[in-house]
């Protein structure tokens, strides 16, 4: 922040600058300060209750005032670490399902002309407005029939779960990906087509090394939403070694909230670590990514 | 709409040679169709073939004729799309397509047929389970009732009944009434039984959870529930069971044989008697409008979810137009390339926006905490304001954090938007004397906002729908006094579904939920042809 660009000359023509600076960039520095308190308190606040050993919530208040990573090495005695684990499984499984999936409904829709093609994007936009969350109610009840015939694909299975996003996910990401899918010259194809190269060749090797960016970000978003989804994992998600993090963890806040919020706080940071460190990688497609429209789930 | 990377088609060479590489054939010559793709896929279709045919049969055996039927059109239909020459585009879009008709298009239909029936807490399953429940809820031992040898069988995690009457050895568990599996000549409990394995009497005195179990279990005699059942007490002898009802299936009636009350059938899905007094169990029942009725005219129930809808669309209101003036002003203020380190700064500003927002939630659920936590303490000298449990202290509370959350998603969004404005029109105004705010009214809004607007409206739709905040943060609350189905105040209608619902404990009423969803379904309907006509208009535009 420093404002000597240029080595003054005269005092009168100094003061005029540097109140011109104040006046037009400098008080900007004074917003940025209270903008950055106001984002960032609740992120220290959570680092430093990770790291009080009291563990109670009204410990807690005063920032960094010890430093012990006590409240990190219990999350090992309590059910944590398989529900960490949990949702990698489920947040993984979806987002790859999600990218195969929405890429090769892109490839379709995006190099085929077909019968259908535009009341099938159509329908699918309008699919996609409708939340299945909604629909908390008829997935239960279906995963309790379907349970009955499949085991694995009834309530408390984590493979139903999967699913349930993936059934999500074609709506969601295709118009993502088939947008950038036209952006990726058809020359290309023609030219592959010529030499020989079949349509699935021509998807695996041609397109999908070109479209790694949009993978990217759809695989993000798609981990994110089903990281961050609790009302459909807590019905199917019945018994607690089967939990993903967001439905133990409402479970330590909504229970004694005040005893377990150093186990929390430190659940916290060590959840978001991932997602943070993603996302902060990623910055530039997402950025790309959310004005195409994705809303944070 | 366009993603950033839209200069590939320019970036990418002209008709190249690079391309063909000289070898001595083309490829296409050198392709004949059967290469190792096509094992892949003959793998791949194998698996799901027999994965198919197991799931079809197990639907037939569990006569469940709806799953039946779908999984063998799926599996049919995935067979002729990858085995014909034809159906290119459809090779793509099944896998997807598959899913979303059974996950997401299913489940709407579904919802709608539960929102016409009486689905819930009482109301589960046909008339003939409804039937068998009660009959069995009545059941007594009767003196006369003879008792038999009975041992403790298991078949596959399931455990089950077999008993000795008179050399024929009778095997059953609670969903297979019994029958004869084989012959003995030693009097006492079977000790073979054929197609079941025999638990040790020793298992079964040792273990209590079993013992437990074993006390509830009871198998039914025949398929006519009027037969009883078998019940044991100790795991060694079995002795029938008579219900004291007694069901006329011709005349769909259940009489009580004791108190000779008559139960007959009713249309509403129950058991009810001339005085009005219902058995417990009933069935589903297509009920019509009924649900969406209640909903219209009960007071007790109409008066909370007014509430709750007004409060839904003011949240959801407020929930875009908070944060994107919040997210616009910071993303003009820091539009400057004078200031420095904008970067960095930008970094740290969208950092609520990466952190997990279920778990922002839960920890602002901590900080406002009227005791402890350390909002009171830091911000208000440590009073005691009640943040969660007043009403509209709560309703603000929720909104700041949502607020918190999601500024940093229109702060992108904008400085994206404010960086893409012709720079010319900006010059020229200000070459034609507009002051600042003058340009921003006539050229920066309306430009930003044609970008926006689409984002705009289905962010609406999605905070209309915002369950994970408003449950994480006070599960809906503060109760609204006097409300049935525990509605709070910050309940917004989905959480209100939720609550409804019933899924996660009490009464259930799956039925007068999903009616709610529906009408909510209608309401996102018409955000979402807003939504739709806003992006038509906007890419005539471009």
């Amino acid at each position: 922040m420093s404002t000597a660009t240029v080595r003054p000359r005269s005092g009168r023509t100094t003061t005029a600058r540097r109140r011109r600076w104040l006046l037009e960039v400098g008080w900007k520095y004074l917003v940025a300060l209270v903008i950055l308190f106001y984002a960032m308190f609740p992120l220290l606040y959570v680092v430093s209750a990770a790291l009080n050993p009291r563990g109670s919530l009204a410990a807690s208040n005063r920032l960094f005032a010890a430093f012990d990573l006590s409240n990190f090495a219990a999350l090992g005695g309590t059910s944590y670490w398989t529900w960490y684990g949990n949702t990698l499984i489920v947040s993984g499984a979806s987002a790859l399902g999600a990218v195969l999936m929405g890429a090769a409904a892109a490839y379709a829709f995006s190099r085929f002309r077909f019968r259908g093609r535009r009341p099938g994007l159509t329908a699918l936009l309008i699919i996609q407005m409708f939340p299945q969350a909604l629909a908390f109610v008829a997935i239960f009840l279906m995963l309790l029939a379907l349970g009955e015939v499949f085991p694995v694909l009834g309530l408390n299975s984590k493979l139903a779960l999967i699913c349930v996003y993936l059934g999500g996910a074609l709506g969601v990401n295709t118009f993502l990906m088939y947008g950038f899918f036209n952006t990726i010259p058809m020359e290309l194809d023609e030219s592959a087509k010529i030499d020989g190269a079949t349509h699935a060749q021509i998807f695996w090797r041609i397109i999908m090394p070109l479209v790694t960016p949009i993978l990217a970000v759809v695989a993000l978003l798609a981990f994110i939403a089903s990281f961050g989804d609790y009302i459909i994992a807590k019905i199917v998600l019945v018994s607690q070694d089967n939990w993903t993090l967001a439905v133990g963890m409402f479970q330590w806040v909504s229970n004694q909230l005040a005893s377990n919020w150093g186990l929390f706080a430190a659940g916290a940071v060590l959840a978001s670590i991932p997602i943070l460190a993603l996302f902060l990688g990623l910055q530039r497609y997402i950025i790309g990514g959310l004005t195409a429209g994705s809303v944070k789930g | 709409m366009s993603v950033p990377q839209g200069t590939v088609s320019e970036s990418a060479p002209p008709p190249h040679p690079p391309l063909t590489t000289p070898a001595a054939e083309p490829h296409g010559r050198r392709w004949n169709g059967l290469g190792w793709g096509f094992v892949v896929k003959l793998v791949l279709m194998a698996i799901v073939n027999a994965f198919g045919l197991m799931g079809v049969f197990a639907a037939v055996q569990a006569e469940s004729w709806i799953i039946a039927t779908a999984a063998a059109v799926l599996l049919i239909a995935a067979d002729v799309v990858y085995f014909t020459k034809r159906a290119l585009p459809l090779k793509y879009l099944l896998p997807g397509l598959a899913f979303l008709l059974v996950f997401q298009v299913f489940i709407f239909g579904y919802t709608a047929y539960i929102a016409f029936t009486n689905y819930g807490a009482g109301h589960v399953g046909s008339q003939e389970q409804a039937v068998a429940a009660a009959l069995a809820q009545g059941e007594r031992r009767i003196d006369t009732s003879p008792s038999y040898p009975l041992s403790l069988v298991e078949q596959g995690g399931e455990y089950g009944f077999a008993i000795n009457d008179d050399g024929e050895i009778k095997a059953g568990s609670v969903d297979r009434p019994l029958e004869v599996v084989g012959e003995t000549s030693a009097t006492g409990a079977p000790a073979d039984v054929p197609g079941w394995n025999v638990v040790p009497r020793g298992t079964f005195l040792g273990d209590p959870e079993l013992q437990e179990l074993v006390v509830q279990l009871r198998v039914p005699v025949s398929d006519d529930p009027n037969e009883g059942s078998i019940r044991t007490r100790d795991g060694s002898t079995g002795a029938v069971y008579l219900s004291t009802l007694e069901w006329d299936a011709d005349a769909q009636t259940i009489t009580d044989t004791a108190s000779g009350t008559v139960y007959t059938a009713s249309d509403s899905g129950s058991f009810v008697s001339d005085d009005g007094t219902a058995l417990p169990t009933g069935w589903v029942v297509n009920v019509g409008f009924d649900n969406f009725l209640r909903l219209a005219t009960d007071p007790g129930l109409l008066e909370p979810l007014a509430l709750v809808t007004l409060w839904t669309f003011v949240w959801a209101a407020l929930s875009v137009l908070i944060p994107f003036i919040m997210g616009l002003v910071v993303a003009l203020i820091f539009n400057d390339p004078r200031v420095k380190g904008r970067k960095i700064l930008r970094t740290l500003f969208i950092l609520p926006y990466a952190f997990p927002a279920f778990m922002s939630a839960l920890l602002f659920r901590g900080m406002f905490n009227a005791e402890f936590g350390v909002i009171n303490e830091f911000f208000f000298g440590g009073a005691n304001i009640d943040w969660l449990g007043d009403p509209w202290l709560a309703r603000i509370a929720v909104l700041f954090v949502n607020v918190w959350l999601t500024y940093p998603y229109y702060f992108l969004v904008c400085t994206g938007a404010l960086q893409a404005l012709p720079s010319d029109a900006l010059e020229a105004a200000s070459i034609d004397g507009a002051g600042r705010f003058r340009q921003f009214r006539a050229i920066v809004l309306p430009l930003v906002l044609v970008a926006t607007a689409p984002l705009l409206i289905s962010s609406f739709a999605f905070s209309f729908n915002n369950f994970t905040i408003i449950y994480m943060f006070n599960s809906g609350g503060p109760a609204i006094p006097g409300a049935p189905y525990a509605l709070g105040a910050t309940d917004i209608l989905i959480s209100a579904i939720w609550a409804i619902s019933g899924v996660s404990g009490g009464a259930a009423d799956y039925g007068l939920a999903s009616a709610l969803s529906i009408l909510v379904f209608i309401v996102v309907g018409v955000i979402s042809a807003l939504a739709f006509r806003q992006t038509r208009k906007l890419e005539e535009y471009q």
